[in-house]
Order: structure tokens, then sequence, then C-alpha cells
């Protein structure tokens, strides 16, 4: 089976290790995740203006792209488009409705990429790798993992733009369990927090660290509370927020214990059998390998 | 000989004026007695000096060119654009150490890019701008420097950027990155550079420059060049 | 808290509807429950709460725009998922912005950040942060 495949920007620089893990385990799924040929920055966070155009452009470049790969015959009918960044998910997803939901939107952007490329014709789906794995069945993906996570205490880190708003959420989001059941069908413990949902601060790491800090401290430290030995996600933001600033969080709380963050598609590799070279292990910034090797798991 | 030659309306600050269909903006516009102190350089397409916006009557499309290349077309309302200011980041590159987001570093602005295409549209040399922006915000740098080598830095994608971003400035820390840092040392460079050093070419040059005017011309005609 | 009495003019009325039209959101329907102060994450950081923001907008009162509220608010939609009349309370906050960013008012402080902390920056937190906060 093949998709057309939008990484983003960040996941060819900083998070090279979510999208190698993810292309490799999804290939001995038998799933080729095939990346756009060509592809712009999705742009980042959706404009919420009701008379935005401009904004507009990046997404329907991406997903017009994705009806030209289809046009040429490499995607069989496949117009659905895999994203593995929560950010680009949401973006790309609202920026889809938002174009097909008003055509005097759409005939502008056609007239500002008609010297670029076919205008988009509004028939691209926008989907997170996550839906993807459930549609196929969390049982199948158990029944290829070969080294099962031994019941490592993992917490599911959700974030914001995967559940909210309501009709782009990719489960429920008062009770999302979407990604407690890829924990389950890889043999670990999921540890569910009540922060799983609650916002890392998003975009304010830039000029206001401080918002940051705050948010990471109190959802790391509940889900150590709770008994997590490590946090999963899907968003390299908040992986930046959750991740890198720890460094920040244990300077300004004495007696913070950091704690390694991975991506799901990391884990998956893992289990799948794969190797720890393909997981990418090392880029994490709180190795999760010592952790990993002392339960056997490396 | 005089020849016929047709004239064509163009206008210059508003103004119409009659000019000679052959002419390039530049000289049509010293035709008309403008003279040029600045915005004028090599004349031939290097330097980017004379960057130029114009417009065609009954068209609304902002069109770009070099002033000393586009020949005058009946009806173009010209505007000649002698610098675009921009703030080149300050970097000492033997101290860079390059990574993923370097260009990001110095140019975070990179990151406001909208993929509107406009850069591309104003770019005289029909390079393809926002391509190599994007590239610059993937962290492929040699892409940046490959997309960007015949840029002049004539300043127009500059001054159409809704980003407010100056391509030209990226594109340049990416090619000195890239020749410093990554790309393949030219290995027969290196070994010719030492035969030199070694005088094996002394005997050579010792003979050429002995020759007369005349005998160097016969030998350089007669030259062979071996593959 | 001191009672203020407000008067509305066209002003208000005009400054009201631009809300309205940019966010598109039908804020009348708005009844002052504040779910949505109780949901947002960053009401610590906020001078007026996203509930007190409505009613402002509601009322028209442009000094509205000098809060700091909308640029603490980091988008995380838990206000629109709580809100029970459907409104989007994150798109009011953008139009709040975008009525500042169009008027050439930049927020971002790009220039205050020093090469250290760009350098460790992914893309999308720049991307993301400029989106919302530049002009």
């Amino acid at each position: 089976m093949r998709f057309a495949y939008y990484p983003g920007c960040t996941l060819k620089t900083n998070a090279k290790s979510f999208d190698g893990s993810a292309i490799v385990a999804m290939n001995s799924l038998g799933v080729e995740l095939l990346e756009l040929p060509k592809w712009n920055c999705c742009g980042t966070v959706y404009a919420l203006a009701k008379d935005d155009v401009m904004h507009y452009i990046a997404p329907a470049r991406i997903l017009a792209r994705v009806e030209d790969m289809n046009k040429q015959g490499v995607l069989k009918k496949n117009l659905r488009l895999v994203t593995l960044c929560a950010m680009c998910y949401n973006t790309l997803k609202r920026a889809n409705n938002g174009i097909r939901g008003d055509p005097e939107r759409m005939r502008k952007l056609h007239d500002i990429m008609v010297d670029k490329e076919q205008p988009y014709e509004g028939k691209t789906e926008v989907i997170h790798l996550l839906e993807l794995l459930r549609e196929a069945g969390f049982e199948r993906l158990a029944e290829q993992v070969r080294k099962p996570l031994k019941r490592l205490r993992i917490a599911p880190y959700y974030g914001c733009l995967l559940l909210r708003p309501k009709g782009f959420s990719i489960d429920n989001p008062n009770r999302p369990s979407i990604m407690e059941d890829l924990l389950e069908a890889l043999g670990a413990e999921p540890v569910e927090i009540p922060y799983k949902a609650r916002c890392c601060g998003a975009y304010h790491t830039v000029e206001r660290k401080d918002i940051v800090v705050e948010a990471a401290h109190k959802i790391l430290e509940q889900a150590g509370k709770m008994g997590a030995e490590m946090i999963t996600l899907a968003c390299p933001l908040c992986s930046f927020n959750l991740s890198e600033r720890q460094g920040e969080v244990k300077r300004r709380y004495q007696g913070f214990k950091e704690m390694p963050v991975v991506y799901f598609t990391q884990l998956m590799a893992l289990a799948l059998g794969l190797g720890e070279d393909v997981c990418g292990l090392d880029e994490n910034h709180v190795d999760p390998r010592p952790l990993l090797r002392s339960r056997d798991l490396m | 000989m005089n020849e016929e030659v047709s004239t064509v309306t163009i206008y210059v600050i508003g103004k119409s004026y009659q000019v000679p269909a052959n002419l390039a903006i530049m000289k049509a516009m010293e035709f008309i007695g403008y003279k040029f102190v600045r915005g004028c350089g090599c004349r031939a397409a290097f330097c980017g000096a004379c960057a130029t916006l114009y417009r065609l009557k009954g068209s609304y499309k902002l069109q770009a060119a070099l002033a000393c290349q586009k020949l005058v077309e009946d009806g173009m309302f010209i505007a000649t654009i002698p610098f675009a200011p921009s703030d080149k980041r300050i970097y000492e590159l033997d101290r860079i150490r390059v990574s993923p987001n370097i260009l990001l570093e110095y140019y975070p602005e990179i990151a406001r890019c909208l993929s509107c295409n406009t850069c591309t549209k104003a770019c005289p040399q029909d390079l393809q701008v926002m391509d190599y922006v994007q590239a610059a915000l993937k962290g492929d740098i040699e892409e940046v420097a490959n997309l960007s080598f015949d840029c002049l830095s004539c300043g127009l994608c500059a001054m159409r950027c809704p980003a407010e971003i100056v391509p030209y400035n990226v594109a340049q820390l990416a090619r000195r990155l890239y020749a410093k840092y990554l790309a393949e040392t030219s290995e027969h460079l290196v070994k010719r550079l030492q035969e030199s050093k070694e005088g094996k070419f002394d005997e050579d040059m010792r003979i050429l420059k002995s020759l007369s005017k005349d005998e160097l011309r016969k030998v350089y005609e007669k030259r062979e060049i071996r593959v | 808290m001191a009672s203020q009495t407000f008067r509305l003019s066209e002003k208000n009325k005009k400054f009201s509807s631009k809300i309205r039209g940019l966010s598109g959101e039908e804020i009348d329907l708005c009844f002052q429950c504040g779910g949505c102060s109780s949901a947002c994450p960053m009401t610590t950081y906020m001078d007026l709460l996203p509930s007190k923001i409505i009613r402002l907008v509601q009322l028209g009162d442009e000094g509205v725009l000098k809060s700091l509220t909308p640029w603490v608010c980091s988008t995380c939609l838990n206000c629109t998922a709580k809100c029970p009349r459907g409104i989007d309370i994150a798109n009011v906050m953008e139009a709040l912005r975008q009525t500042l960013l169009r008027s050439k008012f930049d927020h971002s402080r790009l220039d205050d950040l020093r090469m250290e902390e760009l350098r460790e920056m992914p893309p999308i937190a720049l991307i993301s942060s400029l989106r919302k906060f530049s002009a």
C-alpha cells in the first residue's frame, strides 16, 4: 500500500528520528510512505481570520501536489495525505476544509497558483498516521511486534492539535484512547495522565519561555507521579517543549527528575524489532537508552 | 547608413516618450536624457545594479527585468530601482558550525515564508527563488546553493516579499557555507596546485613569457587541448 | 471592583461588528458562563479572562485591544471545545490580534533573541510564533 506523505520542515531538521523511524516502521508493515517529491512549509498555525487567503497558499500547494501525484499514476487513486506532525496535520486538514468550503477563496487561490502549478481541485484528504494505524487495526500491528515493550510504563501525551477543534479530532477529544491502544499493541503499559491534552505552551517557547517551562513542569511532574517512566507524543514542537526545555525546568525546580520523551514511531520501530539504529534514539534530548537497556529492550 | 528604426512609446515617471525600439531600457532612458549615476554597473547582466520593474499598457501584471538587457516595448511603464534595503547579518565563516538550522539562526525571518511565489515572479534571472527559500527552511544548504547560483542580488525579490525576507542574503550565506564546508574538495585542483608549487610548469611559463606578440599568437592558434 | 458606566455609541458598534466579521463568530450567543476561562491553561498570564474579553467585544470596547490576553493565548482551543454555545473563542482572539497586526503593529520581538536561543529553536517554533505574532 502506498500513501502520499508530508513530513513538514521540522521532521527534516530537528525531528529526523520521527521521520526516519516512521518510514521504516511502516515499511515493515507493508505500507510505503511516499514523501511528496516537492513540498513547501505548511505555514503552521492555521490562520483563523475569516477573510484570509494568503495563508492558504502554502497548504493549497501541498494538497494540489497530491492530486498531481495521483494524475501521474503514482498513487493509484489513493488521495489521502499522511502526516506525522500534529501541527501540520491540523493546519493542512483545517486549510483543506477552509478551501473546499469557500468557492470564492478557492477561485482566488487558483489565480495565485496558476503561475506555478495546476489549481487544487479539492480532492485530497488529510489524515494522521495514528488514524491509519487504527483503521488497519491495532491487533494487526500487535501481531507484527517482535520485541514487545515489556510493560514499560509510558504516558501518551496528545497535546492540543490532534484533538481540537472537535470536527478535526482524531479521537474522542474528551476521552482519547488511540495512543493508549497503540501502546498496548506494542506491549507497553499506557499510563493515563490527566494533563495528556493540556497545552505545552506551543509557540511561546520562542518569546515566553517561562510559560513553556511552567507547562512542561506541570505535565512531566504529573506523569512522574502517576508512575510513567517515559512520555510519547506526535508533535515536534511539543517534543521540544517537553524534552529540550527540561534543562530549564530543572534549573527552576530543584528536585525535578528528567524523563525521556520519544515519538510514537520510535517505539513502533523498536517493538517491531527493526533494530536500534533506525529508531534514532540517540537524537532524543533526554536519552531513553539507559532506561531501555535496563529493561532489556535494547 | 541610416536604417529606418521603428519607435515605441515608453513612460518614465509617468511621462511618455518616443524611443527607438531596438534599445534596452537603460539605453532608452539615456536616449531621452536621463543620466545614470546609481542603478547601473556592468551593463552586461552580471552585477545586478539595474533592477527594474515595469508594466505594459493593458496588463495589470508587474514584471521584472534588468534595464541593461531588456528591450523596450510599446506601452512600457518603467521604474528602475537602484537599491533594496537589507540588513545582512554579520558572520565569521571560519567560526560557523554548520547545522541544519544554521540559515534560520542567522535569518529567522525565513520562517515567515508563505510560499506565495512573489519572489520567483520578481526575479529577472528566472531563478526558482521560492524553492530555494523553502530549501533553506528545510535545512538543505546544498539545494539553496545550487538553485541560487545565478543570483545577482539585484534586490527585486526582497522588495516584493510580503514576509519581508531578503532571499539573496540567505542564499549568499548558503553558498558560502556550501563551498567552505559541504562541497567535496576538488582533488584535481589540489593536485594541480601542488604540481605548480613544485615547479612543474616553471619552464613552460618561462618560454611563453619570452615570446614576442606574433610568436605568442602563432603558438596560441596551434594549441592542442588534450582531454 | 468599581462599576463602569458604558454608553454604547456608533464607534462601539463598528468595532464590535469588525471583530465579528473577522472572526466569523456569533459573539452575541455568549451568556458569560465562564467555561472558556476555566478551561484556559494560560489564565495565570492574562490580565483579562477570555470570558471578559468576549463581553468587551460584545460591547464594542476598543480598549480590549490593549489587553495582554490575545498575546498570551496559545491557540490550544480548549475554550472552543468547552463553549456550550459553540463560539470559537480562539477565533475571536485571532481577530483581535489581526486587528492590531494589520495596522503594522508587530508583537514579535525577534531582535531580542540571542543567537544561542535561535540555534536550538526548531523551525516549527519560529514558524508558528512568527505566524501568530508578526505583522
